[in-house]
């Protein structure tokens, strides 16, 4: 078995993120890089099945030097190998251009049987790069998922959104992104720390996943940031201690304000 | 006038409000025309009502395998569709397979995708709400047949009777080896409250509500008030309540009129979710909870004795009225 797991490093969430003023990326000097915490959770997925299938697991993240953490990290919850992409000319990919890229990378490896992701990440709220990949693969996909099980060739998935619970089933290779729901994340151990540092990660840029990228124009977006205004801060409003009386009180306070 | 193709939602037998919403969005830009996936006799079942909100033309697609396939066959319809007549865009609802869809249609199209628009205007170009309201964006597609999935709830279902085309669209077959199968189907009892993203009341409990039996305080007060009823993550993950009703970083993002948390501390994630909301109210025996630097009207107090006294108030208001 060959299992792909694609991460990405994103700002943690329980810092304030700011977009640059001169061209509206993340400013990423101003925050803490982390592992996605879903995509944790599917390298989680990817190693429980290693323990049972004996699969080689591969992870993939796109980004820059930085990005080198994240698989960092994955190698040393127990995965094989990694790739990095890595290339200044990626920098603000679109939805379409990741999700090309990722897909270029995915294919280098040979005989995958299955693609796992995280069905978003904390910093975007796109929440499509997995579907698109599987699309570009030609893979079966199954997204949004809260339980996996492979048998005999096929995969069978418990996928859950506002519209209700599916049973999936596809026939491998698949690709499958999963949420939070899905697991607990394992902690490196100080031994996988140090085995981390000694598995081998290609490094790989756009020339190499796509040769004549400069002469056809690989499009890096299809879309322009017109502007970005960040929003004013909310600011506290009426504070009241209950004396027995606040839901009354609270009560006047919407009829007044028009909301009851 | 260019046309604008609208991925219909429906559930059989009837289209979905959100799809309302995109027609009335998509009249800034041209004429709408639907696009329908479903099984044989929908678009006879649905034609009229797309046509009363303005579609011009229902193209629709129509297969028994209809259903047991996410996605799939509204990216073939939606492609085919586009090959047919050259839309000036394509609009979805920024649902979870919605944006599946938009996004792997941009893909095939080699265009631009707009995910999770709350405003269009006449040119194009979308205004979105990022990183957990902390900033509004305006962008626009710079290549290709602008993409964009627009967030329930951001535009009014508006009337425009006329008369809809009906075209038929044929699909290619599936193929087996390159799609999943829904081989059993569990659809979330839609209840008599309104969808959490649509909603323009949201009462939502945390940690706080100690347990699956404290959450009908929430629910009583969101009935009385005719909201919906959300939760945060910790609520979540205690099994206090569903998965689907998480709001926050990882769930849903609500911005309806008036949000009420009860018992919810008010981490950055929850935040993230609910702060574009029009007025915050927060119940919490923590005078230092965080959610109270965002709260319009705090109460710092028990919330099983607050927000029962809030309920009868309101029932009690809405029966004199
Ligand atoms: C990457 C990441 C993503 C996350 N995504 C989300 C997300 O999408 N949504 C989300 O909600 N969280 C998310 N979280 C979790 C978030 O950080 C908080 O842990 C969570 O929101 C806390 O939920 P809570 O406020 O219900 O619980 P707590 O923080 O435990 O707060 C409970 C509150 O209830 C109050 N309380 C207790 N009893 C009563 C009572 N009787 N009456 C009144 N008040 C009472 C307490 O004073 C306390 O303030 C995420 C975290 C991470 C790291």
């Amino acid at each position: 078995m060959n299992i792909v797991v694609l991460v990405k490093q994103v700002p943690d969430t329980a810092a304030a993120r700011t977009l640059s003023e001169t061209d509206h990326s993340l400013d990423r000097a101003n925050t803490d890089l982390v592992l996605d915490e879903i995509n944790e959770r599917a390298a989680e997925e990817a190693l429980t099945l290693k323990e049972t299938t004996d699969a080689e697991v591969t992870v993939v993240s796109m980004g820059p030097d930085s990005a080198l953490d994240a698989i960092r990290k994955v190698l040393a919850m127990g995965a094989d190998r990694g790739i990095h992409i890595r290339d200044d000319r990626l920098q603000g990919a679109d939805v379409v251009s990741t999700a090309k890229v990722l897909a270029a990378a995915v294919r280098t490896v040979a005989d995958v049987d299955l693609v796992l992701a995280g069905n978003a990440t904390t910093d975007g709220q796109a929440s499509a790069v997995p579907a698109v990949v599987a699309d570009l693969l030609g893979l079966p996909q199954l997204t949004h998922v809260r339980a996996l099980a492979l048998d005999a060739g096929r995969v069978r998935a418990e996928r859950e959104t506002e519209s209700g619970q599916v049973t999936l089933e596809a026939p491998l290779p698949a690709l499958v992104s999963v949420t939070e729901k899905i697991n607990e994340p394992r902690y490196p151990s100080f031994k996988g720390i140090m085995a981390a540092k000694k598995k081998p990660v290609v490094t790989i840029g756009l020339d190499d996943l796509f040769p004549d990228a400069d002469d056809t124009g690989f499009l890096v977006t299809r879309t322009r940031v017109l502007e970005a205004v960040p929003r004013p801060a909310r600011v506290a409003g009426v504070r009241v201690t209950d004396d027995g009386s606040a839901g009354r009180q609270l009560a006047a306070h919407l009829i007044a304000r028009k909301l009851l | 006038m260019p046309d604008v193709l609208v991925l219909v939602d429906h559930d059989g037998e009837r289209v979905h409000k959100s799809t309302y919403e995109l027609l009335a969005a998509a009249r800034r830009l041209g004429d709408p025309a639907a696009v329908l996936v479903g099984t044989p006799g929908t678009s006879a079942r649905l034609k009229e009502s797309l046509a009363r909100h303005g579609a011009t033309g229902v193209h629709a697609a129509e297969s028994a395998e209809a259903g047991e396939f996410v996605g799939s066959l509204a990216v073939d319809a939606l492609l085919l569709a586009v090959r047919t007549v050259s839309p000036a865009a394509v609009l979805v609802s920024a649902t979870t397979d919605g944006k599946e869809v938009a996004g792997r249609l941009a893909a095939r199209l080699d265009a631009g995708l707009l995910i999770d628009a709350v405003d269009l205007d006449s040119s194009g170009a979308v205004t979105q709400v990022v990183f957990g309201g902390s900033y509004t964006v305006r962008s626009e597609v710079s290549h290709g047949i602008p993409v964009i999935a627009l967030r329930p709830g951001s535009f009014e279902p508006e009337e425009h009777p006329v008369e809809a085309v009906e075209h038929e669209l044929v699909l290619p077959p599936i193929d087996p080896a390159g799609s999943a199968r829904v081989i059993a189907r569990r659809a979330t009892p839609a209840g008599d409250r309104p969808e959490l993203t649509e909603a323009s009341v949201v009462v939502s409990g945390g940690r706080g509500v100690g347990g699956a039996d404290g959450f009908e305080v929430v629910e009583e007060l969101a009935d009385a008030l005719g909201g919906a009823v959300g939760a945060s993550r910790a609520a979540v993950d205690a099994g206090y309540y569903p998965h689907q009703y998480q709001v926050g970083q990882t769930g849903k993002t609500v911005s309806p009129q008036l949000y009420i948390a009860l018992g919810i501390s008010g981490a950055i994630q929850h935040l993230a979710g609910m702060q574009t909301s029009r007025t915050i109210v927060a119940v919490n025996k923590d005078p230092d909870a965080p959610v109270f630097a965002v709260a319009d009207y705090g109460v710092v107090g028990d919330l099983f004795s607050v927000a029962p006294q809030l309920t009868r108030e309101v029932a009690a208001r809405r029966g004199v009225a």
